[in-house]
């Protein structure tokens, strides 16, 4: 092995020199123990920068300077954050369902959590091999729509049950564009198995990669998995399940202490997955975007990567309003759904027109087409007319 | 087209974010406890007692009169007068209580003070750890110069500062009348002191004249209320 190759897979090698330390017997539970304990603890760790990133980061959207009391520049506010949530008071109300109730951050935060498993952080760090990861993923990530509406019932309010049922509205319907979205991935790789799908985009043509991203289908269906990645984990402008100014914090209203501080994790570590999903399905994985920085190890640029995507989501948080319930559901049936479609069919296009020049035109067109068509339809320009007043001028 | 819109947003949001790295001028909030905004002049709340010269007991204005404590809606100011050994009243007070828990910054006790002896102050920073005993303002914590009154309401303090010294003014010429039938030593040591600026670096006379003015028809009574305030100066007339 070359120095970078080395330095590419020192996690690999240190985690076999350690299992190798192990009597034989013990060896499998060892090995599990520790991809385990790696994700555990890198991405609640994850979550903390996090929170101080989003926080900085919009006091700067908005001309503010953002936490700076704790430590130096604000940076040790998430320590103080988390020490507040660990030492408040866990209410409970007297008419909750007491086992659900207790329950439903937990069931959060083990969906996402499982959900890390399929994802490959570098070349040979997939912590669970699967062949069908994919569908692994989405059915993991579906367990948050239960918990969301065990907590919204088991509140007993009806703040809490309307923030769940509008949570389940809008994840069950953006949950068709986010699958089907990643349809067109999986039929030019013909593969479900994430860490074949990134070795598949790990080819470079004049040094620049061949990512899914840089073809026109590619590029549709990531936007369209943005978006719905968005309305799944809950992320503004599509956080009407909590809505501050209408429901108060839907289906969390009445969790407090460290069942909030969950309640929050949670919602950040499926963040967190579903951006690492969208870059190993669209931004190559573990990969270099040009050849000539291959040097650089595959782990830096999978974190570098998801960095940077949780820092999109935090700018489109600091930019877009909260959308309407019809708006919503508008948006998610008549432009998400069937733009997935129709990218489905240019994908099908750029997988049987042979000519490279040809493909590439076409693939585009269908994607355009149906892009400006749906907009056209969705915008409904002219649809209202001048408002009229009955008993005003 | 669909979708314009969203990235005019995200352009304008960026320049928001990388604007206020370069344009400190964006960044309008003012960090308090590091700075804060100059207060303007007639910000008012809470009073204090005014006292000319260094001594903040022996200077006070207050004589004790208990029109305040009267006057007080809520009733918040609690005053003892200070009476000596055989039990004569000597015209400053003994205690001198605000209690700024109840004080609402009315501004009657400033109003109704024929002595300009109690101003309105500028302080908001008065959270304490007790909310009894440490939000009960004593005679020493009440009590402020007038340069602190000047520099808080520097035109407001002027006015008071002029009148006093055209009050004084007259109090001496009354007393100079007075005296010349019936030359009496007491009156020696407020002779000097004429000059009409230097009202704020001559603590007693100052306060010797406010007393005497509303006294001056009757001579006799005159000689009695300028008697107990006059009494100090003997003390400081070698400086005088």
């Amino acid at each position: 092995m070359t120095a970078v190759e080395q330095v590419d897979q020192v996690f690999v090698t240190a985690k076999r020199h350690v299992v190798d330390l192990a009597p034989l017997e013990f060896q499998p539970i060892i090995s599990v123990l520790l991809s385990i304990i790696p994700i555990l603890a890198v991405f609640p760790l994850l979550f903390a920068i996090t929170t101080i990133l989003e926080r900085k980061g919009l006091g700067r959207i908005q001309n503010r300077l953002g936490p700076n009391r704790v430590g130096p520049y604000g940076i040790l506010q998430p320590v103080a954050d988390g020490l507040k949530t660990l030492f408040k008071e866990s209410v409970q109300p007297r008419a909750a369902e007491k086992v659900i109730f207790f329950l439903a951050p937990v069931v959060l935060v083990i969906p996402a959590l499982l959900a890390f498993s399929v994802i490959p952080y570098g070349r040979n760090m997939v912590p669970l091999e699967m062949d069908a990861a994919l569908l692994f993923f989405f059915a993991v990530g579906a367990g948050t729509e239960l918990a969301v509406f065990m907590a919204g019932w088991a509140s007993r309010n009806k703040y809490s049950l309307l923030g769940a049922m509008r949570a389940i509205a809008q994840m069950l319907s953006y949950e068709i564009p986010l699958i089907l979205s990643a349809v067109p991935v999986v039929m030019l790789s013909g593969t479900l198995s994430p860490a074949a799908i990134v070795s598949a985009q790990d080819t470079y043509t004049a040094t620049i990669a061949h990512w899914n991203v840089f073809k026109p289908w590619g590029f549709a269906a990531f936007i369209v998995f943005l978006i719905a990645a968005a309305a799944e984990s809950n992320r503004s402008p599509f956080d009407l399940p909590e809505g501050e100014s209408e429901i108060i914090a839907g289906y969390y209203i009445e969790y407090s202490g460290f069942k909030f501080a969950l309640f929050f994790l949670g919602e950040y570590l499926g963040l967190f997955a579903i951006c690492g999903l969208g870059i190993t399905l669209f931004l190559g994985g573990y990969t270099a975007p040009f050849s000539f920085l291959n040097w650089i190890p595959s782990w830096i640029w999978f974190f570098t990567k998801l960095l940077a995507l949780v820092c999109f989501f935090i700018w489109v948080r600091g930019t877009m309003p909260r959308v309407r319930m019809d708006q919503l559901m508008n948006f998610a049936w008549k432009f998400m759904l069937p733009m997935a479609l129709i990218n489905i069919l240019a994908a099908a296009a750029w997988r049987f027109v042979p000519i490279l020049g040809f493909r590439w035109s076409i693939s585009a067109l269908i994607v355009a087409t149906g892009y400006f068509a749906l907009g056209e339809g969705l915008t409904q320009k002219g649809q209202y007319g001048k408002r009229t007043y009955k008993f005003a001028s | 087209m669909l979708g314009t819109g969203l990235i005019k947003g995200l352009a304008e949001t960026a320049k928001n974010f990388i604007g206020s790295y370069s344009d400190p001028e964006r960044l309008v909030t003012v960090q308090y406890p590091e700075e804060r905004l100059p207060l303007k002049e007639n910000t008012r709340n809470f009073p204090f007692l005014v006292f000319d010269g260094n001594d903040s007991t022996k200077g006070l204005r207050c004589v004790a009169c208990k029109i305040c404590e009267k006057e007080c809606p809520p009733q918040c100011i609690y005053i003892v007068l200070e009476r000596d050994e055989k039990g004569k009243p000597q015209k400053h007070p003994r205690v001198f209580d605000i209690d700024i828990s109840v004080c609402m910054s009315c501004q009657i006790c400033v109003e109704v003070c024929p002595f300009d002896a109690i101003k309105m102050d500028q302080v908001y920073e008065l959270s304490r750890f007790d909310r009894f005993d440490d939000l009960l303002l004593k005679k020493k914590d009440l009590a402020k110069s007038n340069d602190y009154y000047r520099s808080i309401h520097p035109t407001e303090a002027n006015d008071v500062d002029a009148r006093l010294a055209e009050e004084k003014a007259k109090a001496e010429a009354a007393k100079a009348k007075a005296a010349a039938p019936a030359p009496k030593p007491v009156m020696a040591p407020a002779a000097p002191a004429s000059p009409v600026t230097t009202v704020a670096s001559q603590p007693a006379p100052a306060v010797a004249s406010v007393v005497a003015q509303p006294a001056l028809p009757t001579p006799a009574a005159s000689v009695e209320t300028a008697k107990p305030a006059a009494a100090p100066p003997p003390a400081e007339s070698p400086k005088v």
